[in-house]
């Protein structure tokens, strides 16, 4: 199970370039306890004014990229004109839309939370370990969490060879992954970021 | 002496490497370094190698400390929460261990404990920042320290013939904003691309020691080029080493392809750093053929 919360306007705003297209997820709605649905609805009648928001989709399971491609069918005009695409859902959500979107900026508006239990019905090739501090907008949608052997935050380490991790030589090197994504995006600003450190500290109580 | 003043002063540094033993006795490698390695001017003491367990990096640097060499301390963060790891910094500190290497350190999986927990709770970017910290008199959790703060010469590593070599300069940017104050190179064999790679490196404003292996034969060189990353042995030295088995089997072609990639990329960079994987008797004789 887990737990999604909002990270806040003030850290998303600068995050949002151009026209944003918003999707919210509530796939895992029984567990997702922290009002983010309506947060992402204030955010996006604000915005509205502003006419920075050109969009919204509101599905469930946007992790299963099946169905994701038969919903923003209906969209297709506004996301093609969208820069960002800001999404509230879990990690999985996120690194999904930014897999199917690659030449878009795509923004995670929550940091996801583990709750004990069940551990939900998606996980396909994207992985989320819930770790309530999301990296996902440092690394262009890609999770240096899961896709990292070492789950490195801070840069790729001297192990990678021809691409691969050396732990799993099937394993691409997941910060080649993101250095690459990053250029294609034109967001390799985001390495400029100040150092990260995580903090195993933190819960979905804690503020 | 922290080696970063001799880099201020303009000095071409040159370090090389020691493993500390799977065992309790180190008169060997004390005498090996006094021996070979009295002429450089610091000696890298590696903190368990390839995640293979043996002696700790900084009882080794004491000991190499009380015998007369200039030690620097690695420290990885495979190991070692950030509590540790500030904890070890503040007894090198005490020890008068003032020269360090940060790395983020290879993974368990590949050494002799492949079932460890790999810890990574910091990697070299905030190792680097923590060690700043300490310098300011403060712990990373923003506790002050009492007395007077440690101060380090701080390492870092970069790999120039990686093949993702925008990723390692991205990283290697990271390292300087995280404190970084000299580098150290994984080995060179091919001139060329470590002096494309210095193109876009002395932008940062860093020393960086060039990494030197003595290629030993035809075999380790191909070892390396499969299994060693960041490490590229091109064919032609692979043929030159398995030209004549005998002369390289006497490290005279390892010396002189080794010398050769020294003087090529000399101009470009601002040390050496050795490491001899056991060869260090020959060392003396490779600092002399490369005009150093």
């Amino acid at each position: 199970m887990l737990l999604t919360k909002f990270k806040g306007k003030e850290a998303l705003i600068p995050q949002l370039k151009g026209k944003v297209f918003l999707v919210t997820c509530h796939g895992c709605k029984e567990v997702n306890l922290s009002g983010a649905e309506h947060e992402a609805e204030l955010l996006f009648n604000e915005a509205l004014a502003s006419q920075h928001i050109n969009g919204l989709l509101t599905a469930d399971y946007i992790c299963n990229p099946e169905y994701l491609q038969a919903r923003f069918e209906r969209f297709a005009d506004q996301v093609r004109e969208a820069d960002t695409i800001l999404v509230f859902s879990c990690g999985v959500g996120v690194q999904t839309i930014a897999d199917a979107f690659p030449n878009k900026r795509v923004i995670a508006a929550n940091d996801t939370y583990p709750l004990p239990g069940f551990q939900g019905v998606t996980p396909l090739e994207h992985d989320c370990k819930q770790c309530g501090q999301c990296y996902l907008n440092l690394t262009g949608g890609i999770c240096p969490i899961t896709a990292c052997s070492k789950s490195l935050i801070n840069g790729q380490c001297g192990g990678a060879k021809n691409g691969k991790c050396e732990v799993d030589p099937n394993m691409e090197c997941g910060w080649e992954r993101i250095q690459k994504k990053l250029a294609q995006i034109g967001r390799l600003d985001a390495l400029k970021c100040p150092v990260q450190l995580r903090d195993y500290s933190v819960d979905a109580k804690s503020e | 002496m922290r080696i970063t003043e001799l880099f201020d002063n303009g000095e071409f540094v040159v370090t090389a490497e020691v493993g500390p033993p799977k065992g309790i006795h180190v008169d060997h490698l004390v005498e090996e370094a006094k021996e070979h390695l009295s002429g450089i001017t610091a000696v890298n003491v590696t903190d368990n190698q390839s995640s293979v367990m043996r002696m700790g990096s900084l009882p080794t640097c004491v000991l190499l400390k009380n015998a007369g060499l200039t030690p620097i301390l690695q420290l990885t963060c495979r190991d070692r929460n950030r509590i540790a790891l500030q904890s070890e910094l503040l007894g090198a500190a005490a020890l008068g261990i003032d020269n360090i290497l940060c790395l983020t350190g290879d993974h368990t999986r590949m050494g002799d404990h492949p079932g460890a927990k790999p810890v990574f709770d910091l990697d070299s970017v905030s190792l680097l920042h923590t060690v700043c910290q300490l310098e300011k008199g403060v712990d990373l959790a923003g506790n002050p320290l009492v007395g007077e703060a440690p101060k380090f010469a701080k390492g870092a590593v970069v790999s120039p013939c990686s093949d993702s070599v925008d990723a390692q300069l991205a990283k290697m940017e990271r390292k300087v904003m995280a404190g970084a104050e000299y580098f150290q190179t994984q080995a060179v064999f091919d001139s060329e691309k470590f002096i494309q790679f210095m193109e876009q490196a002395k932008q940062f404003g860093k020393p960086v020691q060039l990494g030197v292996i003595i290629p030993k034969s035809a075999g380790m060189a191909k070892f390396m080029n499969k299994n060693v990353a960041g490490v590229h042995v091109p064919q032609w030295m692979i043929d030159e080493l398995a030209a004549d088995k005998e002369k390289a089997k006497a490290g005279i072609t390892g010396v002189e392809l080794a010398a050769k990639v020294i003087k090529e990329c000399r101009p470009y960079c601002q040390g050496l750093h050795i490491m001899a994987l056991g060869w260090e008797a020959k060392v003396p004789e490779l600092l002399k053929l490369a005009g150093i």
